[in-house]
């Protein structure tokens, strides 16, 4: 049926194949293996539950990253609102009938996989963004009749995700909404203007946060105000991080998280996990990695043919970017604990959904770049 | 369409000098990430490797088998026994109100319990373990064992805890350990380096004589642990020392029969080998059970020994201060021979009461005892024939003699709580009351009352140096053969001259006499005392051979007899408890080659005849019983006697 699909369009399949990214899907599948490498050593060495799963993820959503980099761009394009409009309803109905895990409501049940919408979000409002400011001139973008729907477009889920409460992902969703909107030239002033009212409204916000909300935020100041409380997780990352060294203490020797004393080794703190037992080099390898997946996607956007791939591109690269940087300092202590995972490394399905789709779409604008949008 | 496609071109253009900027934002962002990774895990790698050790390790003091107190025939006093404890580490506990909710559902651990831990974690480091519990049963040990993983901060503990001989014969001699106070620990250097929870210090006798060297010293147990405190896996194991084990001189077969026989009494009873010096037998009474000390004494326990009168907790025969009474004839009256101011001929008629002074000095019996010679006085222990040896000796004299057979000083160096006694002199009386001698006072002190104040003990010794023929000896109660070996040595030689009737002493003995001739009136006026009709102690003597006895009995008055008390003829025993006479013994035995000196006062028992000669009899009796089995130990070192 999909090659019925394919055959009706001028591109011919095996065009298609010689046209898709391998390096890029190379480099995913190298990050994707060390993340079962690491996950496999979060279980001490046995393949456990959490690497099995991670393994099970990581292949079948590789294959849907192939899948959906095969489907044509316009296909993206056309359905670029109804598919933000599916993923809103989603975050509603989390709020309505979510399941509530450790505190906060973030999931959904859709029978068949325990759903976390706010990081299909992620991507959704990027291309929503991208298709929105598409047939936007430059001109225009400044002007207030225009900034209304990008605003609402992420202020909406914002809302609700900090509501779930998740703060971190309600942190990355709206950093990857701002920075779309900033590339296709919204004024830095008026980002500046809005900056400051945050930064007025800050007290009101403070006192809308939930006491473990704060406590984080207290903790990320000075965590070692309390060592065993808020503050125990940030310290036990550094001590972990810290006694790697240059060389890390081998795999399946990091002693941190072996006995138990990292926190969420399999999700936040995997990177933990990793550079105490691969060191300095082998992070810097990892970030080298990362680095080369995020330049890569952006040389993807800066060859399209159409600003909305090239909007997508850049944007999503840039999320992309947010999201590995905001976990790493997290984990380094140079940002407070939100709880943000690490795209491709951490365990969990959502996340791992979300990026895999976000870079099937990229793959899928290099493919198709030779085609009209409409 | 042209303008479309140009505003297209700017747009892109826009989007890609923004991408440019953003990519530039990037770099900044990565080399910030890098930079990070670099401080933390190169520069300061030394500090979280050592902060990551510091998680994974955890070590363990394990407490060293303190030292046994063993008796002569290495039978134990002082043993260790198994006991199961619970140890806390504050610091690790995250909520001990909630700790103490969970411990208190496991095992027995009431508030009272609960309070007095508070108390004591408010004087203590967070970091310093301590004892919550430590004598657990087992089955609440095992239950806690179950439940560790709910129980952050606890560690259960198997542990050696002291045991002592129940029937508290011993007490007094080898005292107790008890918890490490924080007064122990300010004057101890060892337990401060030691610092372990449960560390048990002795606090009394031997046992706080040889704390240090019984303690031993700690092994280390190095654990990697998990986050939760859980051992994960032993990475080391330094095996602790334990303490030094002491053998005493002491027979614990005599030792429990003396205990017995002061049932129901309060005094001592202290036996000595009349050669080596080796305490046999050292009880007092009444007495207390040390286990009781050993995981803390409870507040009635306490109060009980705290206000018992006859005060169970003072070693007597060591504290016990008592005037000497007429126990201290033979030396008033060796001291009278030595100065030449008697003869043994000479004659004092005795009329039951003396006046001199102004005073009238009385015999302890009313109608007096007619002539009396040297030999007759102490054998029928005449007080005036004896005011009349003080008279012409004078106090100074009997007491240069008194000292040298060892009153007034302490006999054994191992206790902290013996007391040294008064010989009193002109000297002492203005060093230490401030007024001068009066010469009524010198006739009491020449019947060993008045100021002067013997040890049980010093008795002994004294009794002992009479009856090896008046050698100094070293009292010892720690058996140390080598340290003894000189002194066989020189007995040896002794004996070797006694032998071939050389007329020689061993050069290596003190002698305490000047003239041997006089101890051996002594020993003879003794024999006379307990084994001729007349004497004092003779209802209390032994016939069958080998065990014959002699010794002289002593009535040390504690109140001042007035004339209208001899008027109505009070008796001892009419008298209440705590005003009676003290009565005391002491003798050596066998008469023929003696070898042991015995001692007993019995306070407020009446006269010494009365009160502590029959014990005595039964005392000698099991000691020279012992004799043949003690002797075995000794085959070595004593063949000749």
């Amino acid at each position: 049926m999909i090659r019925n699909y394919f055959q009706k369009k001028n591109l011919n399949f095996f065009d298609k194949v010689i046209a898709f990214d391998f390096y890029l899907a190379f480099l995913v599948l190298l990050v994707g293996i060390i993340s079962i490498f690491a996950m496999y050593s979060s279980e001490r060495g046995i393949i456990s539950y959490y690497t099995q799963s991670h393994l099970f993820r990581f292949f079948s959503f590789f294959f849907l990253f192939i899948i959906i980099s095969f489907f044509k761009i316009q296909y993206m394009f056309k359905s670029a609102y109804f598919f933000y409009f599916i993923v809103l309803v989603l975050l509603f109905s989390v709020d309505l009938f979510g399941i509530t895990a450790s505190g906060s409501k973030r999931w959904i049940n859709l029978f068949f996989i325990n759903l976390q919408p706010s990081e299909l979000m992620k991507i959704s409002l990027i291309i929503f963004l991208a298709r929105y400011y598409y047939k936007i001139p430059s001109q225009n973008i400044n002007s207030f009749k225009y900034i209304i729907i990008p605003f609402l477009s992420f202020m909406i889920p914002v809302f609700l995700v900090v509501a779930q409460p998740d703060l971190g992902t309600a942190v990355l969703i709206a950093i990857s909404g701002l920075i779309v909107i900033w590339l296709t030239g919204f004024r830095i002033k008026y980002f500046l203007y809005s900056f400051f009212v945050l930064i007025c409204l800050i007290p009101v916000g403070i006192s809308f946060l939930k006491p473990y909300q704060k406590a984080r935020i207290l903790t990320f100041l000075n965590p070692e105000n309390d060592p065993l409380g808020a503050g125990y997780q940030i310290i036990q990352s550094k001590i972990a991080v810290g006694s790697g060294g240059i060389f890390g203490k081998g795999f399946l020797q990091g002693s941190q998280s072996y006995l138990d004393y990292l926190p969420e080794k399999h999700t936040d703190f995997i990177f933990t996990l990793f550079s105490e037992e691969f060191g300095f080099m082998g992070s810097l390898v990892l970030l080298l990695i990362y680095a080369l997946i995020i330049h890569r996607i952006s040389r993807i956007g800066a060859k399209s043919k159409n600003n909305f791939a090239r909007l997508y591109c850049y944007g999503f690269a840039a999320s992309f970017f947010v999201y590995v940087t905001v976990n790493m300092s997290m984990v380094l202590g140079l940002l407070p604990i939100v709880g943000a995972p690490l795209p491709i490394m951490s365990y969990g399905g959502s996340s791992m959904l979300s990026i895999m789709v976000g870079l099937g779409i990229v793959v899928s604008c290099k493919i198709h770049n030779e085609e009209d949008l409409t | 369409m042209i303008s479309f496609s140009q505003t297209f071109q700017n747009k892109t253009r826009l989007i890609n000098r923004r991408m440019f900027i953003l990519s530039a934002l990037k770099l900044g962002v990565f080399i910030s990430i890098i930079s990070r990774l670099f401080y933390l895990q190169i520069s300061e790698n030394i500090k979280y490797r050592s902060l990551s050790d510091k998680n994974r390790f955890r070590e363990w003091k394990l407490i060293p088998e303190r030292g046994v107190i063993e008796d002569y025939f290495g039978e134990k006093i002082a043993d260790n026994t198994q006991s199961y404890e619970l140890h806390m580490i504050p610091e690790d506990v995250p909520n001990i109100e909630t700790l103490f909710f969970k411990l208190s559902r496991i095992i027995n651990f009431d508030s009272n319990k609960r309070k007095k831990i508070i108390k004591r974690l408010k004087k203590r480091k967070r970091w310093e373990p301590i004892v919550i519990s430590d004598n657990m049963s087992w089955k609440e040990f095992s239950r806690i064992n179950l439940f560790l993983h709910e129980l952050q901060g606890i560690k259960p503990v198997v542990a050696l805890a002291r045991k002592y001989s129940s029937d508290g014969s011993s007490s007094h001699i080898i005292g107790y350990v008890s918890e490490t106070s924080a007064n122990d620990l300010k004057n101890s250097e060892l337990l401060r380096d030691i610092n372990m929870p449960g560390l048990k210090t002795g606090k009394n006798g031997l046992e706080k004589s040889f704390n240090e060297l019984m303690i031993g010293k700690p092994g280390i147990q190095r654990f990697e642990v998990n986050a939760y405190g859980k051992r994960i896996k032993e990475l080391e194991l330094v095996k602790g020392i334990e303490g030094k084990t002491f053998r005493t001189t002491i027979d614990q077969n005599t030792q429990k029969y003396a205990s017995e026989l002061l049932k129901g009494k309060s005094g001592s009873i202290c036996v000595m080998d009349i050669y080596t010096g080796d305490v046999i037998t050292l009880v007092s009474g009444p007495t207390f059970d040390a286990n009781k000390f050993v995981h803390g004494i409870s507040k009635d326990d306490w109060d009980n020994l705290i206000n018992n009168t006859r005060k169970p907790l003072v070693n007597k025969s060591l504290a016990g201060l008592y005037p000497p009474g007429s126990t201290i004839k033979p030396i008033v009256a060796l001291s009278a021979l030595e100065n030449d101011v008697m003869s043994t001929k000479q004659f004092v008629e005795c009329r039951g009461k003396i006046e001199l002074y102004g005073h009238t000095f009385h015999c302890w019996k009313d109608k007096g005892h007619g002539m009396m010679n040297m030999r007759s006085a102490i054998k029928q222990s005449c007080d005036i024939y004896f005011y009349e040896v003080a008279r012409k000796l004078g106090v100074d004299r009997m007491s240069v003699t008194a000292k040298k057979f060892g009153l007034g000083q302490k006999v054994l160096e191992s206790f902290n709580e013996e007391k040294t006694g008064v010989v009193p002199n002109t000297k002492w009386k203005l060093d230490n009351i401030g007024r001068g001698w009066v010469l009524g006072e010198t006739l009491i002190t020449g019947i060993g009352q008045g100021y002067f104040q013997v040890t049980p003990i010093q008795l002994c010794l004294m009794m002992a140096q009479f009856a090896n023929g008046g050698y100094k000896i070293k009292a010892r109660i720690i058996d140390d053969k080598y340290a003894l070996q000189p002194v066989i040595d020189a007995w040896r030689q002794e004996f070797n001259y006694k032998k071939n009737d050389l007329n020689l002493s061993s050069f290596e003995l003190e002698k305490l006499y000047e003239n041997k001739e006089n101890i051996k009136f002594i020993l003879d006026a003794l024999y006379g005392a307990t084994n001729e009709p007349m004497g004092t102690s003779y209802r209390s003597r032994l016939t069958k051979k080998g065990y014959i006895f002699a010794g002289k009995t002593g009535t040390s008055q504690i109140r001042k007899i007035t004339e209208e008390d001899r008027r109505l003829k009070i008796k001892n025993k009419d008298l209440p408890y705590e005003k009676r006479d003290h009565a005391l013994y002491t003798a050596f035995a066998p008469y023929k080659n003696p070898r042991y000196s015995i001692t007993i006062i019995i306070e407020h028992g009446g006269s010494g005849s009365s009160g502590a000669a029959p014990i005595a009899k039964k005392i000698i009796k099991r000691v020279l019983e012992r004799h043949k089995l003690r002797r075995k130990y000794q085959l070595d070192l004593f063949q000749e006697i």
